[in-house]
């Protein structure tokens, strides 16, 4: 899980294979014949043929955290948890069976294997929020297949933003919504907060990606109670491979992280807040 | 092809500030020596003192372009020289630093201790900057250039090559004050100065407020602006802005440039240039172009 696995030199295109509809976002998937199985929290930089459109946009590429790797007929098999919030992920999600998805990756820091990040820990808790459960499938999976325990905490906004669960081929998912048509009404962070009580919870190690106010209370809570925590964290970045400068993300003592090729996986205690200004547009 | 003496393959050059190799090595492996795409390596600017960079956001995707308020992070020049010319001393291609300075002084610093190390070909100097003693932005200004050139030509006779800033009246004028002063080459275009506004206040988005635009957006300024400065000077130039084709390759060449560089498409495709020599290799122009080739349909 915790080694970062390079990505071939150059963008390449790979073909769509499926696109499924699931709670209002997309689960995209694509044939990748060149590229090696990612490690769990690694992501891509996307983009579609003819990008770009009548006004410009997009112009450059999409980070998108891999939700889902298994080995295929010919490749490796991708999927992406997509939700169509601007120029870009519009083209995204409206990608059908045949069309060209044009990736680079895998790219970035993954998961930490619970071992390195919590040695002794007799389980991991998985706090997922919105489009940001992503990640969370592709480590679940790999923890599951490797016998380590782990609970999955998901929370969604509302109806029409709360997909993707069948990434989660387990019933240990336990979820929250905002307006209480899933799970416990309320957040995600209520449900981490009761596990975090118990001992078996605080034990543990946690591992989230969300929404920025989701990872800062994960985080704050994570740091009173001293339990190793891992959050994917996502800012907007031009290129995924550390020559724009741009995912910038301050972290504790001062100056910064690019998220890119530092995260997106960062270790909870090396930052003073997962709240990052531009992140989550 | 020679270019001030340094032979390279092919050229097709990165811009400064667009690919970090020492990165991409992390994320590509050894893929990325065997395969490197640039006949040069220019790298990011570097300053005497280390510095962190602006604060973000930092990026703002426009119509074919981005905006950029990077603020030049870098590890200074003790850290440079410690921690990144080892590392960048490796690559398969000629090595150019970027360097830059608010005072005289501090360019002298930077152009003695870079020039005289053998791990490097080139030294850019990047005017983009304020000269903190007069409060002007060097490159904007012909007698600023010409007196920096004059002051750092005598410290290496490693080939200086001044990147000139499109923000002012007459790029032309401040290369040939380049030239004058002794300067070995020039490159241009740096990016643009623009603002992009939060689509919810119309306020600043950038945490610097504004910054510069690059991309295919700016390429038809940075044609004419190599198109004058190529016709000004008799040094060679390096054309750069929006390069993203071979065919936009040829249309640089065709205006004057020696060397092409590949910027804002390395975001892309960390591949870009590969693909531009590649296309124009095909379009049989890349050598033996001068201005006298019709320009190039893009």
């Amino acid at each position: 899980m915790s080694e970062r696995v390079a990505a071939p030199f150059g963008r390449r295109r790979c073909e769509v294979i499926a696109n499924e509809a699931s709670g209002g976002y997309e689960i995209v998937s694509a044939l990748d014949s060149e590229g090696p199985e990612p490690a769990a929290g690694q992501f891509y930089m996307l983009a579609a043929d003819n990008w770009g459109g009548p006004d410009g946009r997009p112009y450059l590429p999409r980070a998108f955290s891999v939700a889902a790797a298994e080995p295929a007929d010919g490749g490796v098999r991708l999927g992406f948890l997509l939700e169509a919030v601007g120029p870009g992920t519009e083209r995204l999600a409206a990608l059908r069976p045949g069309d060209g998805l044009h990736l680079t990756g895998p790219l970035g820091r993954p998961f930490s294997d619970p071992a390195e990040l919590a040695p002794g820990a007799p389980g991991a808790i998985l706090v997922g929020g919105g489009i940001g459960i992503a990640p969370l499938a592709i480590l679940r999976r790999r923890l599951a297949s490797a016998g380590f325990p782990q609970r999955v905490l998901l929370g969604f906004r509302d109806r029409e933003h709360a997909g993707g669960l069948e990434l989660f081929d387990c019933s240990e998912v336990r979820t929250a919504s905002e307006d209480g048509h899933r799970g416990h009404q309320g957040y995600v962070t209520d449900l981490l907060g009761v596990m975090l009580e118990g001992d078996v919870g605080a034990a543990g190690c946690v591992y989230a990606c969300g929404p920025p106010a989701m990872l800062e209370v994960v985080r704050a809570m994570c740091a009173e109670r001293q339990v190793p925590a891992e959050l994917a964290m996502e800012t907007p970045m031009a290129c995924g491979f550390g020559s724009c400068f741009g995912c910038a993300v301050p972290v504790a003592g001062g100056g910064y992280i690019r998220l890119c090729v530092d995260g997106p996986v960062v270790r909870a205690d090396e930052l003073e807040t997962a709240l990052v200004a531009g992140s989550g547009h | 092809m020679t270019f001030c003496g340094i032979e390279l393959e092919h050229p097709v050059i990165n811009g400064s500030g667009t690919f970090d190799a020492i990165a991409a090595r992390r994320a590509f492996g050894d893929e990325l020596d065997r395969r490197f795409p640039f006949s040069m390596f220019v790298s990011k600017t570097i300053t005497p003192e280390p510095r962190a960079g602006n604060p973000p956001p930092r990026l703002y995707e426009t119509a074919t372009g981005m905006i950029n308020s990077i603020g030049l992070p870098n590890k200074g020049l003790e850290g440079f020289l410690a921690a990144d010319l080892p590392q960048l001393a490796p690559l398969p291609v000629p090595l150019c630093v970027s360097v830059m300075a608010t005072d005289r002084e501090g360019f002298a610093r930077l152009v003695e201790a870079v020039g005289s190390r053998d791990e490097v070909a080139a030294i850019e100097l990047n005017v983009s900057c304020p000269n903190v003693k007069s409060g002007l932005i060097v490159g904007e200004q012909p007698t600023e250039t010409l007196a920096l050139c004059e002051a750092l030509r005598p410290l290496t006779a490693k080939p200086l090559v001044v990147k000139l800033t499109p923000n002012t009246a007459d790029p032309a004028a401040v290369a040939a004050a380049a030239a004058e002063g002794g300067a070995d080459a020039v490159s241009l275009i740096n990016t643009v100065r623009a603002f992009g506004p939060d689509p919810a206040t119309l306020g600043p988005w950038l945490g610097a407020g504004s910054g510069g635009l690059s991309g295919a957006a700016v390429r038809p300024i940075a044609l004419e602006q190599v198109r004058r400065v190529a016709a000004a000077v008799s040094i060679p130039v390096i054309g750069m802005g929006g390069i993203e084709s071979g065919a936009d390759a040829a249309a640089f060449l065709a205006a004057g440039a020696t060397l092409i560089a590949v910027g804002t498409a390395n975001f892309r495709d960390p591949l870009a240039a590969e693909r531009v020599r590649r296309e124009l290799a095909g379009l049989g122009l890349e050598s033996g172009v001068g201005a006298s080739v019709a320009s190039t349909s893009t």
